[in-house]
């Protein structure tokens, strides 16, 4: 596999705020990644970093092989679509359409326009006459557009119906089966998109808190939910994700478990299911940081 | 797709699925892993370990070029491996399940042979 993205001990802040903590982490050639966290994670930074908009404190980025400050050879194969992108005033959708192909050498006209078919995009309206949904498609239509090797999409869709979303989500997967890249989609929709990504980064408070295959991150915990007394004797010394309870039940989210151990709970009349990756993510954002490094 | 198991996984189950029921009969071909990729709203590495999880079992195979085929003989090596399965997965469920209700083991006999008879 070819890293795209080789990050080393990345680290910047913001007076006393470690946005990003001494980060590492390689993002591999043509894969979907999910970089997943809450507000303020400091997905955003990475990503602002990653494309040269901003400056490390420390450590080292290597993007196609190459520091991507000012290195137009790096940067004119990125595409960063961010959440709130700014126009020049009096730009209509058609005037970003006609500048992106200078900015991208991969840009597809031709789709660009079928995209603004599908996404109902009036092409003569000013942009900052568009509505909120309006304006995210336009990002979400040059990202797709513009083919770059190494696309980011930073929260695409805020104020995008849901039709407009899967429009996203069915052209993204048919564009990349067709032309193969590398893109980090960076969203609070995980449960959306769980299925699209082939890898999955979570952040929080500026560090990597999980980097690992979509497919091994699902069925990587269960909740156990049961009488009190029984989930706690099946759970023992287990490692404890999260734990809920009302009166005598409790809901205990663990590891995955080997089918003999799923049927020793069923055998003690213990309810099991399955946790998303979106579940997952909450439970494993929601403790505190020294809870979280003995369940890694 | 369920979300305790892999998707690959349910991939391969649901295109055996498709094969026992004869929407997909030996010797045809199947779809690519894109289209399956499209269909299921999945990333194509996940179709494409789903089908070669199949490819590797010997239920479909490549034609160089062409794409992927239903083997001959699939049909009945699934059914077979399914009939390993059905006891775990189907039958101990139920009896636990009625255990837990106090149906006795002739009721429930009873209520399978009424419903085999509808």
């Amino acid at each position: 596999m070819t890293a795209v993205v080789e990050v080393t001990g990345l680290t910047k802040t913001f007076g006393s705020l470690n946005a990003v903590d001494n980060v590492s982490f390689t993002v591999e050639q043509n894969k979907i990644y999910g970089l997943l966290g809450r507000n303020g994670a400091g997905k955003t930074t990475l990503m602002q970093l990653l494309t040269a908009q901003d400056f490390p404190t420390r450590g080292s980025i290597r993007v196609f092989g190459e520091n991507p400050v000012e290195t137009a050879k790096v940067l004119q194969n990125v595409c960063f679509i961010k959440e709130s992108q700014k126009y020049p005033d009096d730009f209509q959708v058609k005037h970003v359409l006609k500048s992106a192909p200078w900015f991208f050498r991969n840009w597809d006209a031709e789709y660009a326009e079928r995209l603004v078919h599908d996404f109902r995009l009036p092409a003569n309206r000013r942009i900052k006459k568009l509505s909120r949904g309006q304006l995210s498609s336009v990002g979400v239509i040059v990202g797709l557009a513009s083919r770059a090797p190494l696309t980011f999409f930073d929260e695409p869709y805020l104020g995008l119906d849901a039709v407009a979303r899967q429009i996203f989500y069915d052209r993204l997967l048919e564009d990349y089966a067709e032309h193969p890249r590398t893109v980090i989609l960076s969203t609070h929709l995980i449960d959306e998109v769980s299925n699209l990504l082939e890898h999955v980064l979570v952040i929080d408070e500026g560090r990597i808190l999980l980097d690992e295959d979509a497919e091994n991150v699902r069925g990587s915990a269960t909740t156990v939910v049961g009488a009190r007394t029984a989930v706690d004797t099946f759970v023992g010394r287990r490692e404890v994700l999260h734990r809920e309870g009302i009166g005598g039940l409790a809901s205990v989210t663990i590891g995955a478990l080997t089918p003999e151990e799923r049927r020793e709970a069923a055998a003690a009349g213990l309810e099991l299911s399955p946790v998303s990756l979106q579940q997952l993510i909450v439970r494993k954002t929601n403790t505190s940081n020294q809870e979280f490094e003995q369940s890694a | 797709m369920d979300e305790s198991r892999p998707i690959f996984v349910q991939i391969a189950e649901q295109i055996e699925n498709d094969i026992i029921s004869g929407a997909l009969p030996e010797e045809t071909q199947v779809p690519s892993t894109n289209e399956f990729a499209a269909f299921y709203r999945i990333n194509p590495a996940t179709a494409g370990k789903g089908v070669n999880l199949l490819v590797d079992a010997g239920v479909l195979y490549k034609k160089r070029g062409i794409g992927m085929f239903v083997a001959e003989g699939a049909r009945a090596a699934i059914v077979a491996n399914r009939l390993g399965q059905f006891q775990s997965e189907y039958v101990r469920p139920l009896v636990a399940e009625a255990a837990k209700l106090g149906i006795t083991q002739a009721q429930l006999a009873d209520m399978i042979k009424r419903e085999g008879r509808q």
